[in-house]
């Protein structure tokens, strides 16, 4: 099996004359046949519509290459480049699910904005990648359709809600995916699979097309192999939407200006009293190892304070469903979706839920229903839209004192399929490092740090302030360049 | 024992934007169903939406003209329930940051003005039209109607008597036109009405059971509908009985109301900020703006007419009953016309002309400058107000001026002497009898010569001028004599 090399690399073979965009869909294509089997990621392969895509992309190829390579046309940034998307956003014409019964045989009339987008930056969309359903997870087990393995570890979990992204990219199958993270879903697999995962800034990138989860948290992002790769794809899909009102006025950047390489007066806060208790040791070591590097390259370590982390987990598990349950009401069997018949009004709504949703995301519809009933909404989801106040508030103040905060991705290396999913509670802790990004709107990037004995993957989590990517990418990519050790790429999924 | 009505009105008002509220479909009535929409407005996953800044404009204005507080920062929210027109299982509507407030609407009711006041105004999307079908088997949902913006107008409970009531309703109607936010068309569902109404004895501070009356699709039914309420809930107290909280329903066919539902289980609607939309925020600059849209408002200028053109009362409302009215009234009167002359004629002949036909006032092939000129014929004699609403009438009818229609017509008045006296003379001799009855005192005998003078000119003969001629002819007789 044949590894992709980088987005750059690719582009430039290409300009070269050396291979053509159909070979690169081809070998994603061949990829995916050989080993998706055992992985899992996708849940459905578009291969003939992409197939068909990259052969008029070869077409195009040749005149391209006859004129100068234009660094600023931006066209040219993922020419010919296959890609995934998570499931969760929609392309016209082609089945999205979210993961979920409800939606099983849904084809959306319209794309989301990111896929428009790749569209024009010229990329080939490959497939449609698996995930918890409705992106409410932290294992991608709540599929409805099917696990997502590790390819680092078969019996692992990849991470979720993005697993099948992450997966795909970290096995070889693309060089790079869309994930959307609403407490941790890009970041947290991508640390679990060994890759790179960038939440950004939310209102960075449209949510448009993209089926909604918590509203005020989801943000799409990408996930690739180098820091370089995210840069690259974030600066396509980045900038104001004029059909998603959250998005922010902000025109995109060219982030990659920014990989300089330089970490020497970048000052680095770690955060002392968010407590480490339930982390593993292998990973606390491995953090601080990779904070010892950038150290060592000259950057400032700082401590700072977030006091009001320790309530990040409970907040966001009030908010999140709130809107969850606002925003899955729309999957009642009347317009389109799954529809289960009943004698009545009230029975078709009944049973079409109760067949369409699966476990989790009932319980987060009733928690949420709950949350916002009269007479607990302002001790609920009041107090937690307070929460996320005070939380930027800490943040706010952090970076006054340093550029970026480091801290684990999530407490502990991949873990076993079953082995959290029983215990909700258990679950949602995964999210501690993550979810405080998402309730201050933050962006921020996980990278591997390290292996665990066990040949697991670690990630470090490096956040940054708002609509501050070019930091967050600066000092992800000065480590990436310092920290001396190669991610492995996954062994043995052949035959 | 005396009781006093208590009523409240919740009136729905569609505005007329081009588009809906939050995204680019078309609101244009009456098309085949789901021929209007789009994934934003059918609730498809993932889709947003957009706030149409127009429905911001009109809600804005509309909220100034019923002398509301605006709340220039404000935000929308969702009203969660579960029903097939509703596609996206919640409403986005505004919760408790309406984006009026504390307003009010004036009436003039037995020559009194009275003010009711206006709780609040707010925006929110329209839902589709559920059919069901006859034999229970299914129901169809139309989507066209969906995301329409529509605006929420709540009074106080400051209306005593089912006739305010109609003439509340009445007021916004005009109000809305005056503002062009809205057709306000009660049959089309532009302009909807709930009302509540509840009876207390006399001097009683706390509100008596109410119940809410629905279904109410004319102005006079509104009327109606709460007379047969107010005088069933009198009944029901009168005989030692209670009121149930119940919600009621006009019906036409027995112009009485029927209970629908008694009190509905508590409906939790968990309203929540919309997280897919930003606040809204109105500024100075932009408020100004719409500040100096909003036009005169029929009230005052009801109160202008009377007093700038001594107008009696009953003239100021027909005319300021409807914007364009008005502006054909003020058009005439400013190319000349005398305003009473004008409010007469527009009041009578050509309101009626056009009533007549089915037209309104935009359909009129008589101009205001047109209308100003015979009016001007009149007073210099040229026309006889009998001449002239036949004129009118041509004029109605083809367009033509009336000098144009007048000279066609061969219909001017004749007030030449010279013309006159020739004629008057072979009337006198003609008609001894009647010179001899004048002659002998008999007064009456002078307008049996006016008729046959009248009748050798075909009516055209100015009867000012012929009855002086014929004086002077006849004192000249009686001196002969
Ligand atoms: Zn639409």
């Amino acid at each position: 099996m044949k590894e992709f090399p980088t987005i750059k690399q690719m582009l430039t073979s290409m300009a070269a004359g050396e291979t053509q965009p159909s070979d690169w869909t081809r070998q994603s294509l061949t990829n995916i046949q050989k080993i998706d089997g055992k992985i899992g990621a996708f849940l459905r392969v578009n291969e003939e519509q992409a197939l068909i895509h990259a052969r008029q992309l070869d077409e195009m190829a040749v005149r391209w290459r006859k004129n100068l390579v234009s660094p600023s046309d931006s066209t040219r940034d993922l020419f010919g480049i296959p890609y995934a998307l998570k499931d969760n956003m929609c392309t016209k014409g082609v089945g999205t699910t979210a993961a979920s019964r409800i939606l099983e045989n849904y084809i959306p009339p319209y794309s989301a904005t990111v896929a428009e987008k790749l569209t024009q930056a010229n990329g080939v969309m490959v497939g449609k990648t698996n995930l918890d359903e409705f992106a409410m997870g932290s294992s991608t087990e709540n599929s409805a359709f099917q696990k997502t393995h590790n390819p680092h570890h078969l019996n692992r979990v990849p991470g979720g809600s993005s697993g099948g992204s992450a997966a795909a990219v970290a096995a070889g199958m693309v060089p790079f995916a869309l994930g959307s993270d609403t407490g941790g879903s890009i970041r947290q697999p991508a640390a679990f699979c060994g890759v790179i995962g960038v939440k950004p800034t939310y209102g960075r990138v449209s949510r448009f097309g993209l089926i909604a989860f918590a509203s005020s948290l989801d943000q799409i992002g990408p996930i690739a192999r180098t820091v370089e790769d995210v840069a690259l794809v974030l600066r396509q899909i980045s900038g104001h939407d004029p059909l998603d009102s959250t998005s922010a006025p902000a025109s995109t950047e060219d982030f990659t200006r920014s990989l300089t390489g330089e970490v020497k007066e970048l000052r680095i806060g770690v955060v002392r009293d968010m407590n480490a208790e339930g982390v593993n040791d292998q990973v606390k070591a491995a953090i601080d190892k990779a904070i010892s590097v950038l150290s060592d390259a000259g950057a400032q370590v700082v401590e700072v304070t977030l006091p009001h982390s320790a309530y990040a987990v409970a907040s966001y598990y009030l908010v999140a469903p709130a809107e969850a349950s606002s925003n899955l009401a729309r999957y009642d069997g009347v317009r389109y979706g799954r529809r289960v018949e009943g004698e009545t009004l009230l029975e078709m709504y009944e049973k079409t839920r109760s067949e369409g949703f699966g476990l989790e995301v009932k319980r987060r519809i009733i928690i949420g229903t709950y949350a916002l009933s009269s007479g607990y909404y302002d001790a609920y989801y009041k107090r937690a839209q307070q929460m996320r106040t005070l939380i930027r508030q800490d943040f706010d103040d952090a970076f006054q004192k340093c550029d970026v905060i480091a801290m684990p991705t999530a407490p502990s290396p991949a873990f076993a399929f079953g082995e959290k999913s029983a215990d909700p509670l258990q679950m949602y802790l995964e999210d501690i490092f993550t979810i405080p990004a998402n309730l201050a709107g933050l962006p921020g990037i996980s990278l591997p740090c390290g292996v665990s004995d066990e040949g697991l993957p670690i990630g470090l989590q490096l956040l940054g302030k708002a609509f501050d990517e070019s930091t967050v990418l600066r000092a992800a990519y000065g480590y990436e360049q310092l920290r001396g050790f190669v991610m492995p790429f996954p062994h043995g999924l052949e035959g | 024992m005396e009781f006093e009505t208590v009523i409240g009105l919740e009136v729905h008002v569609e505005l007329n934007t081009d588009t809906k509220i939050f995204c680019g479909c078309k609101t244009s009535f009456g098309n085949p169903p789901n021929t209007h929409v789009c994934p934003v407005c059918t609730g498809q996953p993932g889709s947003l939406p957009v706030l149409n800044e127009r429905a911001v404009n009109m809600a804005v204005k509309a909220a100034l003209a019923l002398h509301c507080q605006i709340n220039q920062d404000c935000k929308f929210d969702r009203k969660n329930y579960f029903y097939p027109d509703l596609p996206k299982g919640y409403q986005i509507s505004q919760y408790d940051q309406p984006i009026g407030e504390h307003g009010y609407l004036e009436i003039d009711h037995n020559g009194e003005r009275k003010r009711i006041g206006i709780a609040r105004l707010h925006l929110e999307e329209d839902a589709g039209k559920s059919q069901h079908a006859a034999d229970g088997s299914h129901t169809l949902v139309d989507y066209n109607r969906t995301g329409v913006p529509l605006m929420e107008i709540v009074s106080e409970p400051d209306i005593r008597t089912p006739e305010e009531a109609r003439l509340y309703l009445e007021g916004i109607r005009e109000i809305m036109q005056y503002c062009d936010v809205s057709d306000c068309r009660m049959e089309e569902g532009s302009l909807r009405c709930d009302a509540n109404i509840s009876l207390r004895p006399v001097g009683q501070q706390e509100f008596g059971q109410k119940t809410e009356l629905k279904n109410i699709n004319s102005f006079r039914f509104v009327q109606r509908g709460l007379e047969y309420e107010e005088q069933r809930q009198r009944e029901v107290l009168a005989a030692g009985g209670t009121v149930r909280q119940e919600t009621r329903r006009f019906d036409e066919l027995s112009q009485t109301t029927l209970s629908m539902r008694s009190k509905e289980e508590a409906h939790d609607y968990r309203y929540f900020p919309e997280p897919d939309l930003v606040r809204l925020h109105i500024d100075d600059a932009w408020l100004a703006q719409i500040r100096a849209t909003v036009p005169e408002l029929p009230m005052e200028k009801r109160d202008r007419y009377i007093r700038q053109y001594q107008l009696p009362a009953y003239d100021a409302g027909v005319l300021t009953s409807d914007l364009a009215i008005g502006e054909y009234f003020e058009a005439t009167v400013a190319a000349g016309a005398e305003p009473k002359a004008a409010s007469n004629w527009v009041m009578g002949d050509l309101l009626g002309y056009l009533n007549g036909r089915g037209e309104v006032l935009a359909d009129s092939r008589v101009t205001p400058g047109q209308l100003a000129d015979l009016i001007a014929m009149i007073a210099e004699g040229t026309l006889s107000i009998k001449q002239a609403k036949d004129v009118f009438k041509i004029m109605c009818e083809t367009g033509r001026d009336a000098k144009t229609v007048v000279q066609e017509e061969g219909m001017e008045q004749i007030s030449d002497m010279a013309a006159l006296v020739p004629l008057v003379d072979e009337v006198l001799a003609k008609n001894s009898k009647s010179v001899q009855d004048f002659l002998s005192g008999k007064e009456k005998a002078l307008g049996a010569l006016i008729g046959q003078v009248m009748k050798a000119t075909k009516g055209q003969a100015n009867p000012g001028v012929v009855n002086q001629i014929l004086r002077d002819r006849l004192s000249a007789l009686r001196v002969e004599e």
